[in-house]
């Protein structure tokens, strides 16, 4: 009898621990270099803290101002997941449309393409002016970000469904629907977390810049009162928390990619341990 | 293969309930033109209806030509092929004459330049859903684990899903797939991929079968293994079979009669009736009868080759 897989065994923690350490000691090391790097550089030079700030002081800037972030991070980071989900949304709505008439991807695709070029400077304002100081405006932001390469790349997954398959299931009596739901979706699926995970990215940065013309909470309001006190350490700060904040939203999408596409992992792990 | 597997009896069986269960949805073209009585010539205690005398074949190719390319390459020419009801027919030609081209054809998925294509006297050309249909190529979906593979056709036809399940777990012992439900279809050998491919198309509930090459992939051993297991559930629900192989011993094992194609573009060379009476043994593949209608085979198979 052959063993059934998944009665693989797994590799010892010890190994598993090396492989970690493999993988994430050398990011990890250049990263404290630059940082001690940029620590003795601004000791050596005695530059001013409102031109660079030592990283010293950075520390000590969120030591003081642990208190008010957590409020902050919760605004920007709410406005950036109702962001992304209407982002996934609409780009799976409208990828669907577009994949499956031809007419509608003609006359669409150049639109989504347009719709890019609008620098985010401009249209923040404006959709202050329509949509107020609440939240709606900064997730319309995020969504407008997100959308577009979750579009592309699922469309491009539906429309890339293996034809013998879409035959196969057209054979066993499926129509249209049948065909989108037992074929062309799960073969976007991947497509549509690659998308996503671009969106994911984008999505704190784009919360920020929204939050940046106006608003009442968020981490880009709080860049906005350090820039006018001058604080530029505090600016580093928030640039430090929209930078892990954005990393983690993107390792949330990776995980969720992982759960809902088990497959893909399966072939690529069998591939590393030959 | 598992050694220690169930009687024959309770697998077949289990396909007939599968069968007995199905939902004929409304898409489906051939549910009303049906012929039951007809379709069970082996059973001696059904009385023949005034139907069955003009019964419609199951599988009806009538002169089928078809061209790729605008007409460029010509692929079949006049092909005609007929299967009555219960019937287990087989397709034999050398590689590239035609009979996947063919089976598409008759699975609604190609559109032939001309001649008509009926199943169950109903016109398939463009009309999928008539037939369950296994292509050549394997076509797992990745996404689905073996089990949920083996009953996708099932849940287009609308069957219940955890009806479906049951049933195609109980059949993966005899296809020597015990074990494997939960695998993807990456983790499964070609065999075992091109036997899980077969187990789903049974689970299509459809009266007519078309078969590509179902053992193209599988050792003589494993081949032997599932001719008998085939036999077995035809003989049981008596589906109507078109089979396409490059064995003529494959063939003249299953069949009830074969067509033996030329090279591109395909004709139909000849069609032979095989009459060895069934349950067929293994020795019957040294029975003088069965070798002089191999032979015989292999000749018209030298016929339609092109001259060296
Ligand atoms: N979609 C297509 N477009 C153009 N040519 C095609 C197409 N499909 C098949 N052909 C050609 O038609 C011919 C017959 O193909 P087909 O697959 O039906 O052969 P076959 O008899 O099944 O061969 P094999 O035994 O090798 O599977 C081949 O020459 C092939 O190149
Ligand atoms: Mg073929």
């Amino acid at each position: 009898m052959t063993p059934a897989p998944g009665a693989r065994a797994r590799p010892s923690p010890l190994a598993r621990a090396g492989h970690y350490a493999a993988e994430y000691l050398p990011p990890a090391a250049l990263l404290v270099a630059l940082v001690a790097g940029w620590e003795l550089w601004v000791r050596a030079f005695d530059t001013k803290p409102y031109v660079l700030p030592a990283p010293s002081r950075v520390w000590d800037a969120f030591l003081e101002t642990r208190g008010v972030l957590p409020g902050h991070i919760r605004t920007t980071m709410a406005e950036s997941l109702l962001g992304l989900f209407f982002a996934a949304l609409i780009g799976v709505g409208l990828a669907v449309v577009i994949a499956l008439v031809p007419f509608v991807r003609r006359v669409l695709y150049p639109l989504l393409i347009v719709s890019q070029t609008i620098p985010m400077i401009v249209l923040a304002p404006l959709l202050i002016v329509w949509f107020g100081f609440g939240m709606t405006p900064k997730v319309i932001v995020v969504a407008l970000v997100g959308f577009f390469p979750i579009v592309v790349s699922t469309v491009d997954g539906l429309t890339n469904a293996d034809r013998e398959l879409v035959g196969l299931v057209r054979s066993m009596g499926a129509r249209r629907l049948a065909v989108l739901r037992y074929v062309m979706l799960p073969s976007a699926l991947p497509g549509f977390f690659a998308g996503l995970k671009i969106a994911a990215a984008y999505a704190v940065l784009g919360a920020v810049i929204g939050e940046y013309m106006g608003g009442s909470s968020g981490l880009g309001l709080f860049i906005t009162r350090a820039q006018t006190s001058f604080r530029v350490d505090r600016v580093f700060v928030a640039v430090v928390v929209v930078a892990l904040a954005s990393m983690a939203l993107f390792a949330a999408v990776h995980i969720a990619a992982r759960l809902a596409t088990p497959w893909i992992y399966v072939s690529k792990s069998e591939e590393g341990t030959k | 293969m598992e050694r220690n597997r169930e009687p024959g009896r309770s697998v077949a069986a289990a396909l007939v309930a599968a069968r007995a269960s199905q939902t004929h949805a409304p898409r489906q073209p051939l549910a009303s033109t049906r012929d039951h009585n007809a379709r069970t010539p082996n059973n001696p205690t059904q009385q023949p209806t005034a139907n069955s005398r003009h019964m419609t074949s199951a599988i009806e190719l009538r002169h089928i030509s078809h061209a790729f390319g605008g007409g460029a390459v010509s692929v079949l020419e006049d092909v005609t092929v007929t299967a009555e009801p219960g019937q287990f027919v087989s397709l034999v030609g050398p590689s590239g004459c035609g009979k996947s081209t063919l089976l598409r054809v008759l699975a609604g998925l190609l559109v032939p330049s001309a001649g008509d294509a009926l199943v169950d006297g109903q016109d398939v050309r463009g009309r999928p859903g008539a037939v369950a249909y296994m292509p050549q190529k394997d076509l797992l979906f990745p996404w689905r684990r073996a089990l949920a593979n083996a009953t996708v056709g099932a849940e287009i036809a609308g069957q219940s899903k955890h009806d479906a399940r049951e049933r195609a777990r109980a059949l993966f012992p005899r296809f020597g797939l015990a074990g494997f439900e939960r695998a993807w279809p990456v983790q499964l050998s070609g065999g075992m991929r091109q036997r899980l491919a077969l187990l789903r198309t049974f689970l299509v509930p459809r009266d007519v079968l078309l078969l590509d090459e179902p053992f193209g992939a599988l050792d003589a051993i494993n081949r032997r293994e599932m001719h008998r297991w085939l036999q077995e559930v035809w003989a049981a629900d008596q589906r109507t079979v078109l089979f396409v192989t490059h064995d003529v011993e494959e063939a003249l094992v299953l069949s009830d009669a074969v067509y033996v194609m030329t090279a591109r573009p395909g004709r139909i060379q000849a069609r032979v009736d095989v009459p060895f009476p069934r349950p067929r043994v293994p020795s019957l593949v040294t029975d003088p009868a069965f070798v002089a209608l191999k032979a015989q085979l292999l000749t018209e198979l030298d016929r339609g080759m092109p001259p060296a």
